[in-house]
Parts: structure tokens; sequence; C-alpha cells
């Protein structure tokens, strides 16, 4: 492995979950490995790894990316959330509330990415009108193998509500 | 872990040109919603990576003086669909870049990518393609201007010589002024998916006739491209249905769609007429009913 860089590893700043954090990574990692591997954050799940599936969504500087097709030096200088950062003071934030309340999770493996895109489009759409395909069209890019989507489209309309 | 060989971080364009031309087997990497994945199976040649991700001075949208729009080659799907410029003066690329992939794979998939690639399939060919979109690539040469019908040599080949980086797009005020087009495609899921057939038009009308008319495809060949024969048919023909009937029996000349396991040749010549007329269609009510303008307003 070679480059500009020290034997394939190289120094990178950035924030996970509000935390600043400064890291020395190998450079063929993605960000899903760094989360897992390197920082303990399991929530991220790996799902396809091809970017079909959604399950390892996570928000880079607040954009919504398949962290399983994106090279973790490419938050040098980012803020990362992930699922872990989403609930505050043991509350949980208002699209994890709302995916409770409608029951829109079965198996949970798609929930973390699932809970990244709601995330994401809610804070995109707030005090919008937003119509059912819209909210389908948002969450085009995760699967849910349990085919819950009903109660997941019915918590992301909740989540809108002010 | 991607099976990385060599990975430089190119902080410029002027950087990525001397970096290709340093490393003879490195190509680049962009958006990395296609390199990653090829990486990832392990396929051949793309071991070694210069890493233009992020590079700003590739991501742009922008009229310049002489009332050129100018998309920079690094410009993700997500930038072109919220752009202002895009949506109120080429809405058929705000309709292209809507139609790939899914929410992550729009905000990070760039543009330039998609050309790069030399897929027929790319949703943001045809487009292109009926804009005669000039490519500005940087070699270590210097800039030249390439049109996009010239820039696909094959299936999978375009003319890229080593140390060039594609740096934008150009769309020069005579292929999109007073034009108006539509991207409509089809494929068997309406997210996450590869076009079947996809279908730009671009038009002009006059005094109910069809002053300008441009048709491109993607999986209608192995390449994108124009349809001569449909354009030159319909050019000054008036605003009738049987110009549509006129579309739908000319363009079967201008294609060469194959069978593949997504679709057999003749279902895709099937949807190749059927989106001839619906994208003009869609087109022609874009020019007659102009979002946005005021009531008596003509065209």
């Amino acid at each position: 492995m070679t480059g500009q860089n020290d034997n394939g590893f190289t120094r990178i700043q950035c924030t996970v979950n509000g935390v600043p954090r400064s890291l020395f990574i190998d450079v063929r990692k993605s960000l899903l490995e760094l989360l897992r591997q390197d920082l303990g954050l399991t929530g991220t799940k790996e799902g396809c790894g091809v970017g079909e599936c959604g399950a390892c969504s996570v928000l880079v500087d607040e954009v919504l990316v398949d962290s399983c097709i994106y090279l973790a030096v490419w938050v040098d200088g980012k803020a990362i959330r992930t699922v872990e950062g989403e609930a505050r003071d043991g509350r949980l934030s208002p699209v994890q509330q709302a995916y409770v309340e409608e029951g829109a999770v079965q198996c949970g493996f798609c929930t973390p990415g699932f809970i990244m895109a709601s995330t994401s489009f809610v804070e995109k759409h707030q005090g919008q009108e937003v119509s059912a395909d819209q909210i389908r069209k948002g969450h085009a890019g995760n699967l849910c193998r349990c085919t819950g989507y009903q109660n997941i489209l019915k918590a992301v309309e909740k989540s809108l509500k002010p | 872990m991607f099976d990385l060989q060599t990975y430089h971080k190119a902080g410029s364009v002027e950087e990525a040109i001397a970096l290709l031309a340093a490393n003879p087997d490195s190509r680049l990497l962009a958006g990395g919603t296609d390199i990653l994945i090829k990486l990832r199976h392990g396929k051949s040649g793309f071991a070694e990576l210069i890493d233009i991700h992020g590079l700003a001075e590739l991501r742009s949208i922008r009229k310049d003086a002489e009332e050129n729009i100018l998309i920079g080659s690094g410009t993700t799907f997500t930038d072109i669909i919220e752009s202002k410029l895009l949506q109120r003066s080429i809405p058929m690329l705000c309709d292209a870049a809507q139609s790939v992939g899914g929410p992550q794979i729009r905000n990070m998939a760039t543009i330039g990518g998609n050309i790069c690639n030399g897929v027929t399939s790319a949703d943001s060919a045809p487009g292109l393609f009926g804009l005669n979109a000039l490519l500005q690539i940087h070699g270590p040469d210097g800039l030249r201007e390439v049109p996009v019908a010239e820039f696909y040599l094959g299936p999978g080949k375009v003319d890229l010589r080593r140390g060039d980086v594609l740096v934008a797009f150009k769309i020069t005020p005579e292929n999109y002024a007073g034009s108006f087009g539509y991207y409509y495609k089809y494929a068997m899921r309406d997210a996450m998916d590869i076009a079947t057939i996809g279908c730009a038009v671009s038009l002009k009308t006059a005094a109910s006739k069809v002053s300008d008319y441009r048709i491109a495809f993607g999986v209608a060949g192995p390449t994108p491209i124009r349809c001569p024969k449909t354009e030159q048919a319909v050019l000054g023909r008036e605003l009738s249905a049987e110009l549509f009937d006129c579309i739908a029996e000319v363009v079967i000349g201008d294609v060469n769609p194959r069978t593949s396991w997504r679709a057999a040749k003749d279902f895709r010549l099937n949807i190749i007429q059927e989106l001839a007329k619906r994208a003009t269609h869609k087109a022609l009510q874009r020019a007659l009913h102009p979002a946005g303008q005021k009531e008596g307003e003509t065209i």
C-alpha cells in the first residue's frame, strides 16, 4: 500500500456524534468499518455492502450517505451522526420515538439506517407539506426485509408533524 | 477493507493531472458509487486510485458571461436536483438526476463519474446528448472541449487520455435557451434501478410547429445515442396527434437495442417507441405551459 501517507495509514480529525476525534486510520477502510471496528459503534449495520440496502446509512455534515461505499478518509474535517447519537439524555429523538409509537420496527436490522434516512428527510422537510409519495421516494435507498414499510411511513408522517 | 494498492489524495485538478501522469495504472475516484463497488468485487484496474472526491473547484453549477451553463464534473445528482438555475433553465437534467439510484446514491454520485463510466444506461447522458453538451477536459497539454457524442467511443470506452481530468460540462445558450425538455426513464422499479430505456427530448415550438427537436436514448445501443432520422422527420411539423405516430414509426430506424437478462430486444423496441412519444408529449407540455409563466404571456 503506497501513496502520500504513512504506510497506508493517515491521521484525520472529525466529530462523531458531537465528540471531536483525532484518528489514525487505514486508508483502505470504509466509514462503516471505521465506525464499527475502530470506534465500536456497532449500531450502524452492514447489509449488502454495495450501496443498495441503506442499512449502513449515516449523516456526514448532515448529508445522508451509505457508509459502506464511503471511504473513511473522506470524513476528515467533517461531523458524523450515527444512530447512537440520536437519543439525548436518555430520551429518544422525535424520529426514534415515532418509530416506537408506530411499531415501525420488526427484526430491527434495517432500523438504524432507516432512522438516519428519516432523520435526514424530516430535518430537510420540517414545516413543509409532504406527500406519502415523497416520503417513499426519500426512503427509496433503504430496504426493510420484514416489509414494515407502512408503519415506517406512518412514523415519518408523525415525525413531520410539529 | 477495500483492496487498494495505492491511494493519493489530489488537492487540486492540477495535482490530479500530475498524479495520473506519474501513476500510469491509476484512475480517478470521485463519488465512489461505482468505483468502490467494483473494487469491493475485486475487479481489476481499480486498485490504484487518485482521489478527487469533494474537490471544491469541480463542484459548481453556474452561468458565465456568455450565458453558457457550466456544470462541474464533481457536482452530485442532489446538487443538480436542488439547483435553482437548472430547475429554471434545464429541468430535464433535474428529471434525470432525480431518477438515479436512491437518496444516498444521489448525495454521493457525480455527473462526471456517470459520464466517464462510459455506460449506455447513464441517466444523465441522454439529456446531455440532446443539449450538445461540451466536455471540458484538462490534461497534461491543457484544456480541450469534446462534444458529448464524440466522447463515447464504445461500451465502457470514453475519450479520456492518460492524465486527463473531466472538469465541467458546458451547455451553450443556443442549446438550452427557449428549449423545453424532459427525461423519461423506464425501469423495473421506480428507484434503485438501472434504466431499461432512458429517453430525453428537448424541443422548441414556434407558431404551432416544432422548430427544434432533439431526441436521445440510453440503452438503445452500445452507447447513448441521438436519433437523427427521427429529428429530421419531426422538424418543422405541425403539433398534432399524427406527429406522435410519426415519431413512434421513424424512431425504430435510429436505434439498436439488444437482448440482455434485463429485457428482450423486442420489449426494448416497444419501450423506445412509447418513451419517444411520452417524452415528446411531456416536453411539449412544458413548452406550452411553462412553470411560473404569467397568464396571457405567449411563448
